[in-house]
């Protein structure tokens, strides 16, 4: 295959890559005057990007490209429909990150032309690992998306808090990068090759296996799965909020996606050796994320704990095999990441004075100064715990339902209990908002971040309560292909 | 066995200590940042290690071209490292270990 016809294959990474090299270009030339209209192009080449990697899904066959007849003749890179559904949502959703946060970061003084063209980067990243077929393409895609997370959570120079959350992000970071590699290495060694199909193929030995809890060590951390989280509340607190904003959503599915897709399809006839990790991983994160958040005050520290007993809930499906679980991961994380989008859209609204404030107190009487976004809030919040009508819980039961039906039932009746405790912090921010007397008034909100929380959450009710199985079809779709 | 001939297991030994010694440099420093740069170059070092043993050992050319991509990004990685040093140290005005405690829930 030719360089031509393997760009033309990789159309979504191409816009990408190639919007953000021009864009580097405008902004060496233009400075930051220019990173308003940047952050809007890169918005635009995000959601282009999606869109083409839609089509390329509903064409229905997987895309091969990066060939080599005698090094890679599976090629490096390769988009299932799985992976192209998964880019899609995640292109989106950093568009949509995107596109909210101009006034938080005029009001962060972080209107700077690096940071649409980081975003689009780190998309890239999320993109290229996902479609990877061999785990150079993969490692080279999570680095990509790390070493942009790392600058982005430091992004706010004069902040200390920021500049320790992208330290520690930094470190933590780069020694799961050696995991990943060290563990890469191990399953290269064992298994004679790097690409998926040679390691499927390979028969099953100890080094084999030492480098598999290698590498899902590696992505867990990605994923931020206990018991590799250490580093999450931290970094959603100290970073800027639209940073976390991005953070919590396309990376977050990204990662998720590919966790299911390497042990799907790489390790998919060891899925012996690995159910019972991932079973415990997603114990420990449903269990850590419920119970850690009910200390907490800070709403983005409540967050992050919520989306590692999320990624704890995406797991169950992971855990419960590819042929009944990959679907539920899909939905589930779909579904998550458009809520997430929408809460982060709250928490980016939440300013006083100009300045960004993220304290539960904050919400205080919400209803009040603001009805629509605190009806919107519910709505999201309701979505993540997973109660109906929201629908959130459409994809709770979704993994569930894999999870009984792959055996797992005390997986599932953790995390029935881990829903049950996390309700406890879920409804804390629903009671600062409709019965706590209103506090100081806020800053008016943005219009791109009122049309964010408004799509996210019209989506999650009544949109998607009603019309799940078209999303339920899609996902089916995905994960037979 | 002849003892004068380095087989496969010499190699990872030698990438297993490395790798060890690294992680441990992460955990157990307590004192400079620039210490844990280090350690995170000994894990990536000792990755490669393992990739072009196992290159020569199995045959295959593979392993050498993701040594080389590894270098590559050890190196991007640790630009990026130090430059958010640089920022920290800007605010902090000090780079030791137990001091990385703003951020605490």
């Amino acid at each position: 295959m030719d360089f031509l016809a393997d760009i033309t294959n990789t159309l979504p990474e191409t816009i990408l890559v190639g919007f953000g090299l021009i864009g580097l270009l405008l902004g060496a030339i233009g400075g930051d005057r220019i990173s308003g209209l940047l952050r809007l192009a890169a918005a635009t080449a995000l959601a282009v990007a999606s869109a083409v990697a839609f089509m390329q899904f509903s064409r229905g066959e997987a895309i091969t490209a990066f060939v080599s007849a005698d090094l890679a003749p599976d090629g490096l890179y390769k988009a299932t429909l799985f992976t192209l559904f998964a880019k899609s949502v995640t292109y989106a959703l950093a568009a949509f990150a995107l596109f909210m946060s101009g006034g938080a970061l005029k009001s962060a003084q972080m209107e700077r032309y690096e940071y649409p063209l980081l975003v689009t980067f780190g998309s890239f990243g999320a993109g290229m690992m996902l479609s990877a077929n061999d785990l150079m393409t993969l490692y080279v895609g999570i680095e990509t998306l790390s070493l942009s997370s790392y600058v982005l959570a430091a992004f706010r120079r004069d902040s200390i808090k920021s500049a320790e959350a992208g330290l520690k992000y930094f470190v933590l970071g780069a020694l799961a990068s050696g995991l990943l590699l060290y563990g890469s290495a191990l399953v290269y060694g064992f298994s004679g090759g790097t690409g998926y199909a040679t390691i499927a193929a390979s028969s099953s030995s100890v080094g084999l296996i030492v480098g598999l809890v290698f590498v899902i060590c590696g992505l867990a951390f990605k994923a931020s799965a206990a018991p590799f989280h250490i580093w999450t509340p931290d970094v959603y607190e100290g970073a800027p909020s639209p940073v976390v904003a991005f953070f919590s959503t396309a990376p977050k599915i990204a990662a998720v996606g590919l966790l299911a897709h390497v042990l799907f399809t790489a390790f998919g006839p060891h899925f012996k050796s690995w159910q019972q990790i991932i079973a415990i991983i997603s114990a420990a994160s449903m269990l850590i994320g419920a119970f850690g958040a009910l200390m907490q005050n800070s709403i983005k520290r409540i967050l992050a704990y919520s989306s590692i007993s999320n990624v704890g809930f995406a797991l169950i499906g992971i855990a419960a095999g590819a042929e009944t679980g990959a679907a539920a991961v899909l939905v589930y994380m779909t579904l998550y990441v458009i809520a997430t989008l929408g809460m982060f859209g709250g928490v980016l609204a939440l300013r006083r004075g100009g300045k960004a404030i993220d304290q539960i107190s904050d919400l205080n009487g919400l209803v009040k100064s603001k009805p629509g976004m605190a009806l919107g809030l519910l709505v999201l919040i309701f979505s993540v715990a997973g109660i109906p009508p929201a629908a959130g819980f459409w994809g709770k039961l979704q993994v569930f339902t894999a999870g009984i039906e792959s055996g797992l039932l005390w997986l599932v009746l953790v995390g029935c209990l881990a829903s049950v405790v996390s309700l406890g912090y879920y409804l804390r921010l629903v009671w600062a908002m409709f019965m706590k007397p209103a506090g100081e008034p806020l800053d008016k909100t943005d219009i791109s971040v009122g049309a964010t929380v408004a799509i996210s959450t019209l989506l999650m009710f009544p949109v998607l309560t009603i019309v799940i199985q078209f999303l339920l079809d899609l996902a089916a779709r995905a994960a037979g292909g | 066995m002849d003892y004068a001939q380095l087989g496969l297991g010499h190699y990872l030994a030698v990438s297993a200590a490395l790798f060890t010694i690294g992680v441990f440099g992460i955990f157990v420093n307590r004192k400079n940042i620039i210490v844990i740069l280090m350690s995170i170059e000994l894990i990536l070092l000792s990755v490669n290690i393992n990739l072009v043993a196992f290159s020569v050992f199995n045959g295959t050319i593979m392993g050498q071209v993701f040594a080389m991509l590894v270098l590559t990004v050890a190196a991007a990685e640790a630009a990026v490292g130090l430059a958010i040093l640089v920022v920290y140290f800007r605010n902090r005005g000090e780079i030791a270990v137990e001091d990385v405690n703003v951020l605490r829930g």
